[in-house]
C-alpha cells in the first residue's frame, strides 16, 4: 500500500495556510469564482463532480474558433492542417501528462465513461468469453461497473467485485483471492469519487499481472489530485475526463498500450477511422484514429491541453499538497459539527469528504447550503454500491480543488451549523 | 440574509420538520390490497405506499421508505389527508397539490376553493426550489400508481 502514497502528497499539518502558488492570483484565473450565488460569494466545493475552468482554457477554445478552426485530418487547406496540428499537439500534451510512451497510444474520447465503454466494447468483445471473469471493486463509479455488466451479459462472462473495509479501502487480500486464471481484466478507480480513497493501483496492477489479467484504471478522480505515470503504475489502460481536471466537458482520453490498441477492432464506424473504403469492404486506420470515428471535439482537445498545461505549470505536487491541507482542515473542522459522521476514512485520501448528518437527509443539507452560495453534492454520487456498503441512502460530499481556500472550509462548517439550527 | 432565512423557513416549516421527525402512518399496512414503490433515481429516495381500498374509498393508507425531509413530510401529510377519501377525491387532491408545488398558491387561490388542500399547503414553499418538487411529489406519484394498480415500481423521472 505504500506505493499508493508515492503518487500523492503525504498528509500535511493543517498549520499550512497557503499553497506554494499565489492563491489569489490563481483564483483570479477562474472567472466564475468571482460571481455570487444566491447573494453570497460562490463557495464551490463540488470539484469531484466537475471543476471550473481557468481563463487559459476559455482562451484556447476561443482561439481555436477565432484563428485555427476547420475540420481535422481531412483538408489540404491551411486551416485544416493547422487545426489538425494543434489537435495532435494536444495529444502529445496528454501523453506527457500521463508519461505514456507514445502519443499514438492516446485516444481522444468524450470522457472516462466513453473510454471505459470503448475498452469494454472493443477489447472486451474480442477477448472475453463465457466463463471469463472481470474483476472490479466495491468503490467503483457506475461508469466502471455498468459497461462491464453489459459486457458480461453479452459474452457470458462473470463480474466480480473486491469488497471494501469499513474505512472505504479495497481489501487487497480479498481482491487477490478473487483473481483467478479466468480473470481477464481488473478495472479499478485510481481515486474513489464518493469516498476519496486513493487506491493502491501499483500493487493492484502487480497482483493482476501476476495472475495474467490486464488492468484498466479509471483515472477520472486521479488526474486532478495525483501525478500520474502510467509506466510507473504498469497498467494497461488509463482513462480520464477533461472536465474533472479544469478542462472542457465532453473531452477526455484513453491511454492504452500500443500492442493492445493495435489488436483491438474499431468500436464505432465512420469517417476518420478508415484506411480504404469500398462498398464491399473497409480497412481500418491505425490507432488512435481507428477509435475516433466522426468529426471530433476539436476545440475540446485544445482546451484540454491548455488545462493540463495550466496545472502542470502550477505543479501537481503543490496542488496535491494544498489539497491535503484543505482536507486536513476540513476533516478536523467538520468533526466539530454535532451528529456528523464521515463515510470514507481511508488514511490515504484525496480532498473528498463524504458525510452524513444524524437525522438530516443530504438533500436538505444541499438545499440549505446552496442558499448560502455553497455548492456541494448530495446524493449517491453515481456509486450506489458504495452507499449500500455503508448503509446510507446518500451522503453530502464536499470536494476541494486547487483554488479552494481555508475560509471556504469555515463557510462550510458555518453552513452545516445553520442546517442543524434549522432542523432543531 | 433575511430573504435566505425566509425562503428556507417557508420550505422547512415547523409542520414539515415535525412530520419528518415523526412521520404519521409510517409502517406497512396489514390488509393492504394495493401498493406501489416509487423511486427517484436522481437521489436514490424510495417510498412505498400501501392502500386498503374498498367501495372506491381509501379505508387505510400508510407508507415506508427513506428520503429527505420534504419527501418524508409530504408522504406523511398525504396519508393524513387521504384517509377516508374516495379515489376521485384523492386524484383531485393530487392535482391541486401538484399545482400548489409547481405554480404556487397564487394559482390555487381560486382553485383552492374547489380543492381545499388544508395542511398540505405547508409545502407551498417548495415552488421556490424547483429541484425539490420531485421530492414533494414522489409519494403522490406512487399513490397514483398504487391506485392504478401498476405492477412495476414507478419513477418520478
Amino acid at each position: 500500500m505504500s506505493t499508493a502514497s508515492a503518487v500523492i502528497a503525504e498528509p500535511v499539518k493543517a498549520e499550512k495556510t497557503a499553497p506554494d502558488y499565489d492563491l489569489a492570483r490563481v483564483r483570479a484565473d477562474f472567472p466564475i469564482l468571482s460571481r455570487e450565488v444566491n447573494g453570497h460569494p460562490l463557495v464551490y466545493l463540488d470539484n469531484a463532480a466537475s471543476t471550473q475552468k481557468p481563463r487559459a482554457v476559455l482562451d484556447a477554445i476561443a482561439s481555436c474558433y477565432n484563428e485555427s478552426y476547420a475540420n481535422v485530418e481531412r483538408g489540404v487547406h491551411t486551416l485544416s492542417q493547422r487545426a489538425t496540428e494543434l489537435r495532435e499537439e494536444a495529444r502529445e500534451t496528454v501523453r506527457r501528462f500521463l508519461n505514456a510512451p507514445s502519443a499514438q497510444e492516446i485516444v481522444f474520447v468524450r470522457g472516462t465513461t466513453e473510454a471505459i465503454n470503448l475498452v469494454a466494447a472493443s477489447w472486451g468483445r474480442k477477448n472475453v468469453g463465457p466463463g471469463d471473469e472481470i474483476l472490479i471493486t466495491g468503490l467503483e463509479h457506475h461508469s466502471n461497473i455498468v459497461p462491464w455488466q453489459m459486457l458480461c451479459e453479452a459474452t457470458g462472462a462473470v463480474l466480480r467485485a473486491a469488497p471494501l473495509d469499513d474505512r472505504g479501502e479495497i481489501i487487497l487480500e480479498e481482491l487477490e483471492r478473487l483473481l483467478s486464471p479466468r480473470t481477464r481484466l481488473v478495472a479499478v478507480a485510481h481515486v474513489s469519487n464518493s469516498l476519496g480513497t486513493v487506491c493502491p493501483v501499483h500493487e493492484i496492477t502487480r497482483l493482476a499481472h501476476a495472475h495474467g489479467a490486464l488492468v484498466l484504471i479509471d483515472g477520472a478522480q486521479g488526474v486532478p489530485h495525483c501525478t500520474v505515470d502510467v509506466q510507473a503504475i504498469g497498467c494497461d489502460f488509463y482513462a480520464f475526463s477533461g472536465h474533472k481536471v479544469y478542462g472542457p466537458s465532453g473531452i477526455g482520453a484513453l491511454w492504452g498500450r500500443a500492442e493492445l490498441l493495435a489488436a483491438m477492432p474499431p468500436w464505432q464506424g465512420g469517417g476518420g477511422m478508415v484506411g480504404v473504403v469500398t462498398l464491399e469492404k473497409t480497412t481500418y486506420a491505425e490507432p488512435p484514429h481507428r477509435f475516433e470515428a466522426g468529426t471530433p471535439f476539436i476545440e475540446g482537445a485544445m482546451g484540454l491541453a491548455a488545462a493540463l498545461d495550466y496545472i502542470t505549470a502550477l505543479g501537481l505536487p503543490a496542488i496535491a499538497a494544498w489539497e491535503q491541507t484543505l482536507l486536513a482542515s476540513a476533516t478536523e473542522r467538520l468533526a466539530e459539527v454535532p451528529g456528523l459522521r464521515f463515510v470514507g476514512t481511508a488514511p490515504h485520501k484525496a480532498a473528498v469528504l463524504s458525510f452524513v448528518l444524524d437525522r438530516i437527509h443530504p438533500h436538505d443539507v444541499g438545499t440549505i447550503l446552496d442558499r448560502r452560495g455553497i455548492a456541494v453534492r448530495a446524493g449517491h454520487h453515481c456509486a450506489q454500491p458504495v452507499m449500500q456498503r455503508f448503509g446510507v441512502p446518500a451522503t453530502t460530499r464536499a470536494s476541494f480543488g486547487l483554488y479552494n481556500q481555508l475560509a471556504e472550509v469555515d463557510a462550510l462548517v458555518d453552513g452545516l451549523l445553520y442546517v442543524r439550527e434549522i432542523f432543531g | 440574509m433575511p430573504a435566505e432565512r425566509d425562503e428556507l423557513r417557508d420550505l422547512y416549516q415547523e409542520v414539515i420538520l415535525d412530520h419528518n421527525r415523526h412521520p404519521r402512518n409510517f409502517r406497512a399496512l396489514p390488509g393492504a390490497n394495493r401498493a406501489a414503490v416509487g423511486h427517484n433515481p436522481l437521489c436514490g429516495d424510495r417510498v412505498q405506499v400501501f392502500l386498503q381500498v374498498a367501495d372506491d374509498r381509501i379505508q387505510g393508507i400508510s407508507f415506508e421508505g427513506s428520503g429527505c425531509a420534504i419527501s418524508t413530510a409530504s408522504a406523511s401529510l398525504m396519508t393524513e389527508a387521504l384517509k377516508g377519501k374516495t379515489v376521485a377525491e384523492a386524484n383531485e387532491l393530487f392535482a391541486g397539490f401538484h399545482e400548489l408545488v409547481t405554480k404556487g398558491p397564487s394559482s390555487t387561490g381560486e382553485a383552492g376553493d374547489a380543492v381545499p388542500l388544508g395542511k398540505l399547503a405547508v409545502l407551498a414553499g417548495v415552488r421556490e426550489f424547483p429541484i425539490r418538487v420531485k421530492c414533494a411529489t414522489l409519494a403522490w406519484h406512487t399513490l397514483a400508481a398504487a391506485l392504478e394498480q401498476k405492477d412495476h415500481p414507478v419513477s418520478t423521472e
